[in-house]
């Protein structure tokens, strides 16, 4: 794979977002759904702890909506347009061509993340979050955005319809969320499933992995885990890609 | 400089391409003709290695299409149908990233680009989103992007399709001025694009080569000597079929 047609795949599509008024749209939406949610709905100030828990808490189901929004068009449009057939017949491999999407959509989502700093000044100047739990809790956001994504350019791969990208890939992320969502889990329990199958079903969600980073922790096995969806991702739009690009 | 070796292509079981073999030389413009669905595009494509053959080859300056995509690629230029490009971009913006993706960097890139907008005459709308431009310009942007690497073989679906007579006058003489240096294959069903840019031409229908040969060899196949009637006598019965 060479780094430089990856880098240049890269440029153009993170470019292309800001081309249209959709980038900044998706962006304040992003913004304003962070801070509506902190500060309103999961009372903030009323906690009165300078932590960002309730923050992290929600970063899981604003990927849900805003995700698919990015990544929806990554493949489904190259096919609408016929530039597949160009992108696609120029010096480059079908993965580089995926790489480069895949990363200018996670960096593009990455913006709207790194633009939430505002929220960790305020918790630090009323009182002394903890910032290394600060820290872990975005590089765990950002690996969920990653993996997140990847669903999206799988998604994307699929049709050359926009709006089933974007179905397939809130579903499926809405799946993966689902499966490790305590009130979900605990109910599913309650029925009599047994403990082994229920944790076994929850580690495979992308909650689940999320939930220690959220609070500090940084554990190789939770890194992995996203790593691991976004390479299962990929390489499953590679196969789709491959095989429907003409249709 | 390119070699097609016994192409074929099955979409489940319909043949669309039955096994099609053919060369073209340095300085040759090599017409494709045919009725639409004849398999034009689909030989393209699988030459261009934007669809795997299901079996055959085809060599474009030394690389292998199957063995070596990637130099394949790097080896030609392609014009797809209906001349596809990134409409947000503008035309250098577009331009520099094809460059880039050929491997100019930098000045090289910058050289590449102003050297093809001048070649392609889209000088005058350099900066222009290509959202904004008329056809022909768009026609001509996908066009530059095709030859900015000066590649030794240059394939082109349906160049012309869709344009004004002055439009199509200005693709033609660019054409020309490239043919001595390349070998050029274009895609057509009109049949007046033989006459003005064509060496050689190759009728094929449902899937096979049906003729091959100079213009005027493909004229003294009926006693009318006119391409059109030619051109249905070799393609019609196929279809009536």
């Amino acid at each position: 794979m060479s780094f430089s047609k990856v880098k240049t795949v890269f440029g153009r599509e993170f470019k292309s977002y800001f081309d249209s008024p959709v980038a900044y749209v998706f962006l304040v939406a992003f913004l304003v759904l962070a801070g509506f949610l902190t500060f309103g709905v999961a009372m903030f100030y009323e906690r009165r702890q300078a932590d960002l828990t309730p923050f992290f808490f929600w970063h899981p189901w604003m990927y849900l909506l805003l995700v698919p929004a990015a990544t929806m068009g990554l493949w489904a449009e190259e096919r609408r347009n016929g530039t597949i057939e160009l992108l696609l017949t120029l010096p480059i491999t079908l993965g580089e061509a995926l790489v480069g999407k895949f990363l200018a959509a996670w960096a593009f989502i990455g913006i709207g993340l790194a633009l939430t700093f505002p929220v960790v000044c305020t918790a630090a100047w009323l009182g002394s979050p903890d910032l290394g739990a600060v820290f872990c809790g975005y590089v765990g956001s950002f690996l969920l955005a990653g993996a997140a994504t990847a669903i999206g350019v799988f998604a994307s791969s699929l049709s050359r319809s926009q709006v089933i990208g974007f179905v397939i890939a809130l579903a499926t992320t809405f799946l993966l969320l689902i499966i490790g969502f305590d009130p979900v889990v605990g109910a599913v329990a309650n029925w009599g499933v047994p403990g082994g199958i229920v944790n076994a079903v929850a580690s495979c969600s992308l909650l689940t992995h999320f939930d220690a980073m959220r609070r500090g922790v940084i554990d190789f096995a939770d890194i992995g885990y996203y790593v691991g969806v976004m390479v299962f991702m990929l390489a499953a739009a590679q196969v789709v890609t491959d095989s429907r690009k003409a249709s | 400089m390119l070699k097609v070796d016994n192409l074929k292509k099955s979409f489940g079981a319909f043949q669309a391409v039955k096994g099609i073999s053919f060369e073209v030389k340095k300085g040759e413009v090599l017409g494709f003709l045919g009725p639409n669905g004849a398999g034009k595009s689909t030989t393209m494509r699988m030459i261009t290695g934007f669809i795997p053959p299901t079996s055959g080859t085809a060599v474009i300056d030394g690389h292998d299409i199957i063995q070596d995509p990637v130099g394949a690629k790097g080896a030609l230029g392609y014009l797809p149908e209906a001349a596809p490009s990134y409409r947000s971009m503008t035309v250098t913006d577009f331009l520099t990233f094809i460059a880039k993706v050929r491997g100019f960097e930098g000045r090289a890139a910058k050289e590449k680009v102003d050297a093809v907008l001048q070649k392609a005459r889209l000088t005058n709308v350099a900066r222009q989103t290509i959202d904004t431009l008329s056809k022909g310009y768009r026609q001509r942007t996908c066009f530059a992007q095709a030859i900015l690497h000066d590649p030794k073989v240059l394939i082109m679906d349906e160049p012309t399709d869709g344009l004004d007579p002055n439009q199509k006058f200005v693709v033609r003489e660019m054409i020309k001025e490239m043919s001595a240096e390349k070998a050029i294959i274009i895609s057509t069903h009109i049949l007046e694009e033989v006459d003005a840019v064509c060496s050689r031409a190759i009728v094929i229908a449902g899937g096979e080569i049906k003729a091959d040969g100079t213009p005027e060899k493909l004229r003294g196949m009926d006693p009318s000597g006119k391409l059109d009637v030619v051109f249905r006598t070799l393609t019609m019965d196929k279809e009536a079929k």
